[in-house]
């Protein structure tokens, strides 16, 4: 008698956390199809008359530079995410396989690193990258999105410490150096780190607003351009709703994708 | 962020099981991502120290001694310019009155930070974060209670978990537009409210009293998920047996809950308060799209962000952010302190 009431009560909770998170990005949704006319007239509620009516996504697409925001997100994503596996792959294998002076003070100072929340610390970033010429160009946030990358390191290194040490000495043996080492063992070796760096970075780096709104302003990446929405199309909100749809809905394919691999990498990442 | 490799050097399990067992424990905890076992580098680096230094000629020991070097190089200076040397410059800055172009002309001493803790409207930001960690609160329980619900058997429990998850994954200024077109006046909200008989609804972000529960309620909603995932995660590390023991001791879903779940994740629950603390005190993203700090919406971060980037005040606002270090700092060192890094142990 009791077992029936529980099961309601679960399953009203369930529906109600759904709806709760499905319903404001529903409206937006019905947001984007409608016609400007339509918009002002129907209740935000009310599904669009026209379900094929792309009208809007074209104009946040060519007028929104939203192209360009996803070719600069892409060049940024991919070279980022190129460069932080192999340094922090090969900081990984240095740290755990190698007995060097420093290698403790190394640790250390990566362990303190994930103590500094950089939003803090951009005031004086932003001196060193202006510094350095690169501010306003593409290059900057490459440079960052690498350096602040303390996450990955540690990830790598949890892994690295599952490889067998006699795999290295089997192919040392062999006659390989410690580079090829490196690169023929221990990188195809470290694939699911890799897997779960990818993930958790490619969400980072594609969701990133603020690196690419103070570094990049003359540039747009997919949060800079939905958020320069703001200006031009202040008053339609079936356009701004239209582009905010193109953003998320990769987001969505990578999700409905990958899902498993995002829970274990997320999981494993933001706990250490 | 706890880092659960730096424990002491384990004394030496010898023969070829050694590296066996490690991937074992490596493969298991990569799987169930539960609360992190450790393993310290142990004998590992030593002998293949031993085994370098054993090749040939001295040239090549010359480059043998050099190698590791090498492969941190990049890591290591990366860190250095990007973390040390920003966090040093905010050191010296905090004590000039900069503004950010050409040299620093004066030191100011301490007066950046007296003004930090005595102009009101620096002071006043720290009351905003109150509204975030008491949305952290109810982002932890709300988190908690459905990592709970869809541990057990439940119809469409896949579809429910990706549902609760999903917005952790958006774009945060794709958040902030769909909340700012759900809070509109006459928008979403109000519609839905209206239905429930609401018929004079507030200006959800243009009233300055509610404006601060409407950007809470919005991080509530973005992030709740990732604290299901953790905690979802943490729970499903515990062993099922235990859960068939107390069942045949006869104990009920709140007994297990008290009893095995809760003590079970105890140290991931630790980790997320504090994480709930430094995080109340450096919200950005949310606040600065959907209001850009007005109507008394400004967090301490956009507050720092305004005064060394509009207001040209880089001195002040780098006794700001070293301030907010100072207490993150001291937050997770209460962290450390409180849940130790080890493993829990339900037996």
């Amino acid at each position: 008698m009791t077992r029936v009431a529980p099961g309601v009560l679960k399953y009203a909770s369930l529906i109600i956390a759904a709806v709760v998170v499905l319903l404001p990005l529903s409206v937006v949704l019905f947001a984007s199809f409608k016609t400007s006319g339509e918009y002002s007239t129907t209740g935000p509620l009310a599904p669009p008359s026209n379900w094929f009516n792309l009208e809007n996504f074209s104009i946040a697409f060519r007028q929104g530079g939203m192209v360009e925001g996803f070719v600069n997100t892409t060049i940024v994503l991919v070279v980022s995410l190129v460069g932080t596996i192999l340094i922090g792959t090969m900081a990984a294998y240095a740290i755990d396989r190698f007995a060097f002076r420093g290698r403790r003070l190394i640790m250390g100072l990566f362990l303190v690193a994930t103590l500094i929340p950089s939003v803090t610390s951009q005031v004086a970033t932003f001196q060193i990258i202006s510094g350095l010429g690169l501010f306003n160009t593409k290059a900057a946030l490459v440079l960052l999105f690498l350096g602040t990358d303390i996450i990955a390191i540690y990830i790598f290194m949890q892994f690295m410490a599952g490889i067998p040490v006699s795999l290295d000495e089997a192919a040392m043996i062999d006659g390989a150096n410690r580079w090829t080492i490196y690169w023929r063992v221990i990188l195809p070796l470290l694939k699911p780190a890799i897997a779960t760096v990818v993930i958790i970075k490619g969400i980072a780096i594609y969701n990133e607003f603020y690196l690419p709104f103070l570094y990049l302003p003359s540039e747009g990446m997919i949060s800079t351009s939905l958020f320069n929405f703001k200006g031009p199309f202040g008053a339609q909100w079936e356009v701004i709703a239209a582009g905010t749809i193109l953003v998320i809905l990769p987001t969505l394919v990578a999700f409905l994708f990958l899902q498993r691999w995002i829970y274990k990498g997320l999981t494993a990442g933001a706990v250490k | 962020m706890s880092v659960s490799t730096t424990g002491p050097d384990p004394v030496g399990i010898s023969g070829p099981l050694h590296g066996v067992a490690v991937l074992d424990e490596g493969g298991r905890r990569g799987a169930d991502g539960g609360p992190g076992g450790r393993r310290g580098p142990g004998r590992s680096p030593r002998r293949a120290g031993r085994q370098g230094r054993r090749d040939g000629p001295a040239g090549r020991r010359v480059l043998s001694r050099l190698t590791p070097y090498l492969f941190v190089a990049a890591a290591v200076g990366l860190l250095l310019l990007l973390t040390y040397l920003p966090a040093a410059n905010m050191l010296w800055y905090s004590i000039t009155d900069w503004n950010g172009l050409g040299p620093v002309e004066n030191v100011v001493g301490l007066d950046n930070y007296v003004e930090v803790f005595t102009n009101p409207r620096i002071l006043s930001v720290f009351g905003v974060s109150l509204y975030y960690f008491v949305g952290a609160f109810i982002q932890m329980a709300l988190a908690l209670y459905f990592a709970t619900l869809l541990s057990f058997s439940t119809r469409f429990s896949n579809f429910f978990r990706g549902v609760i998850f999903f917005p952790y994954l958006i774009n945060g200024v794709a958040i902030g537009f769909v909340f700012l077109y759900l809070f509109q006046p006459g928008g979403t909200l109000d519609t839905v409210l209206g239905w429930f008989g609401m018929t004079d609804p507030p200006q959800w972000l243009g009233d300055a009293d509610i404006a601060n529960y409407s950007l809470a309620g919005t991080s509530v909603w973005r992030y709740t998920g990732l604290n299901f995932v953790l905690f979802l995660g943490a729970i499903q590390s515990i062993p099922n047996d235990l859960y068939e023991a107390a069942e045949l001791d006869g104990a009920n879903r709140w007994q297990q809950f008290t009893n095995i779940i809760f003590p079970g994740i105890r140290r991931i629950i630790g980790l997320s308060f504090i994480l709930a603390v430094s995080g109340s005190l450096s919200v950005f993203e949310i606040p600065f799209i959907m209001t850009g700090g007005a109507n008394g919406t400004a967090t301490f971060v956009i507050q720092t962000l305004q005064t060394a980037f509009s207001y040209r005040q880089v001195g002040l606002a780098s006794a700001m952010a070293v301030v907010l270090l100072g207490i993150v700092l001291v937050v997770t060192w209460i962290q450390r302190k409180l849940f130790p890094d080890e493993k829990v142990d339900l037996t």
